[in-house]
């Protein structure tokens, strides 16, 4: 377990909600901002604030260093080979239409096949939905296995000569499941297909190597990881990004403008049309460095035993299910659940007014829902924050509310 | 723990009509059939509404929900059974007002209704309340168009 001490540099958590210490178990939703990420934003905005990449005065320098050094932290962050390959935008949600959009209505026909599973993110269904529908694509589901896992063979079995896209979670925000995404990258580039890979609820938690896991693009949002809203990156491999149009136009993304055609500034920034978000990338490029000083693997490990930890003192309560793999080994932070006789709502609002914050309704997984056959479930989701304490008092709250709603 | 909190939302007769819910089912004999759902936490309601004459002559309602939704739809269609569709659309509005922490018209009757008053103190739960109506408000002007 990590050391209580980390509390200490998040400023929020030292607080009352409804008279109780506040305790929060919504850290998928989105995480907490530790002191140093609060501060580099703060610093930005107090010393150095200026537009980037056009002045020449020495406040428009530093702001392009603190921007551009956060593309290099970025990199490093994901291991990727060049910083032309690193976007930086709004969050995961706009890096997965840019590649529909771009890359999407570029490569996609009528007929090809895009591959997807029951347990993504509405923002890794929609995308793929409306590209479909624009160019006489299909859009087909990988089958989960009964815990929530997803199956090699049933990848392989689904790919066919069509298949052009396969896009997937990396870790499931509701069943906490790690996608074998090394393993189906590899699948998707026999059948000549490229991988895209949803990373928003794995970047926290998992050290990534996108070259180790050769996956053609990945999106990530800084929010989740200890960083400001408003703020994500997308790697694409630079050979594919090279290829692909902007989506969005206007100043900073261009070379040259004429009256009637314009041309495009090279990687990345063609990607990054009007004033970049550059408080935003300074403090997730902070957040970065204070994960990275932290550990991802100390924090993958304290998450793991927060959660097997969760997952014994839940089974005592009477009438919790709890879903997704029964191994605990098998699951990044996140613990999905219901209590019999007690809807999800009402469960949220028993344990927010004994100042336990955890998510209750669909987690932007409507399809995932009716997979596991539920309207809503109460999600609890721990980070390098949390301690066994947290836990009992998540349990204590289900008691509760059992009790209450008895 | 904070169960004098508690009690303020889930007053008694809001159990009551969560755990024995009036009106529950579907109207064989609707003319009048509304789905409606609140995309932000997945709670459904199927209500099945027979207007005669510009009379809600029966009402009933299906749906998956929390306790504050589902009691809400249980006194939503005891109140309008036998009102006319003015007084219901009236009563719906009245609704609106009392989940957001306004006064209300004296002359509304809202009988076991009241009970919902304490929603307003939970912004993140007036969703939950209002739904019910919201369906009834969208059938009755889908009728009368």
């Amino acid at each position: 377990m990590l050391n209580n001490d980390i509390r200490k540099d998040f400023p929020i958590l030292d607080q009352e909600v409804n008279g109780y210490p506040l305790v929060y178990l919504d850290s998928a939703a989105t995480s907490q901002k530790p002191r140093q990420v609060i501060e580099a934003v703060a610093n930005y905005y107090q010393n150095d604030n200026a537009n980037v990449h056009r002045g020449v005065h020495t406040l428009g320098n530093r702001a392009t260093e603190g921007y551009e050094g956060a593309r290099e932290t970025v990199r490093k962050f994901l291991n990727a080979s060049s910083t032309e390959e690193i976007i930086f935008t709004r969050g995961t949600t706009t890096a997965l239409n840019l590649i529909a959009q771009s890359y999407g209505r570029a490569n996609i026909s009528e007929g090809d096949e895009i591959l997807i599973t029951y347990m993504e993110h509405h923002s890794n269904i929609i995308p793929w939905q409306q590209l479909a529908k624009a160019t006489g694509a299909v859009l087909k589901y990988i089958d989960l296995e009964e815990d929530g896992t997803i199956a090699l063979e049933k990848v392989s079995d689904a790919m066919t000569d069509r298949t052009k896209i396969v896009s997937m979670m990396y870790v499931s925000n509701v069943l906490g499941t790690m996608n074998p995404i090394k393993e189906i990258t590899e699948i998707a580039h026999v059948h000549n297909a490229i991988m895209v890979v949803d990373a928003a609820q794995a970047a926290p938690h998992l050290k990534l190597d996108v070259q180790d896991l050769d996956c053609d693009f990945l999106a990530f949002s800084g929010h989740k990881l200890c960083g400001p809203t408003g703020i994500g990156a997308l790697y694409g491999k630079k050979a594919l990004l090279n290829e692909m149009e902007p989506i969005e136009f206007g100043g900073e993304m261009i070379d040259f403008v004429g009256l009637y055609d314009s041309s495009w500034k090279e990687l990345p920034w063609k990607f990054e049309g009007g004033t970049p978000i550059i408080a935003g990338a300074i403090g997730m490029a902070a957040a970065i460095d204070y994960i990275e000083s932290i550990g991802l693997d100390n924090i993958e490990k304290h998450e793991h035993e927060l959660v097997a930890y969760a997952m014994e003192q839940m089974k005592t309560v009477e009438g919790l299910e709890i879903y997704g793999p029964r191994d605990s080994s098998k699951r990044a932070g996140i613990v999905t659940f219901n209590l019999d006789g007690v809807h999800p709502h009402d469960l949220a609002t028993v344990l927010d007014m004994n100042g336990v914050a955890v998510r209750a309704g669909h987690h932007c997984c409507q399809p995932l829902m009716k997979w596991l056959d539920v309207s809503a479930t109460a999600r609890a989701s721990f980070y390098l924050y949390n301690t066994k304490e947290d836990v009992d008092r998540l349990v204590e709250g289900l008691r509760m509310a059992k009790e209450y709603f008895q | 723990m904070g169960n004098e909190k508690l009690d303020q939302l889930y007053r008694s007769v809001i159990m009551d009509h969560y755990k024995t819910p009036r009106n529950k089912g579907v109207l064989e004999s609707s003319n009048v059939t509304i789905d409606m759902n609140n995309p932000t936490c997945g709670d459904v309601i199927h209500l099945t509404l027979q207007v005669e004459d510009d009379i809600v002559k029966d009402a009933k309602f299906e749906g998956e929900g929390c306790s504050i939704s589902m009691a809400s739809a249980s006194m939503m269609t005891q109140l309008i059974k036998g009102k006319n569709t003015e007084d219901a659309v009236t009563a719906a509005h009245a609704f609106s007002d009392m989940m957001l922490g306004k006064d209300i018209d004296d002359s509304m009757d809202f009988g076991d209704i009241e009970a919902l008053t304490g929603v307003a103190k939970f912004p993140a739960r007036i969703k939950c309340a209002t739904l019910p109506w919201k369906a009834m408000e969208k059938g009755i002007a889908s009728d009368s168009e």
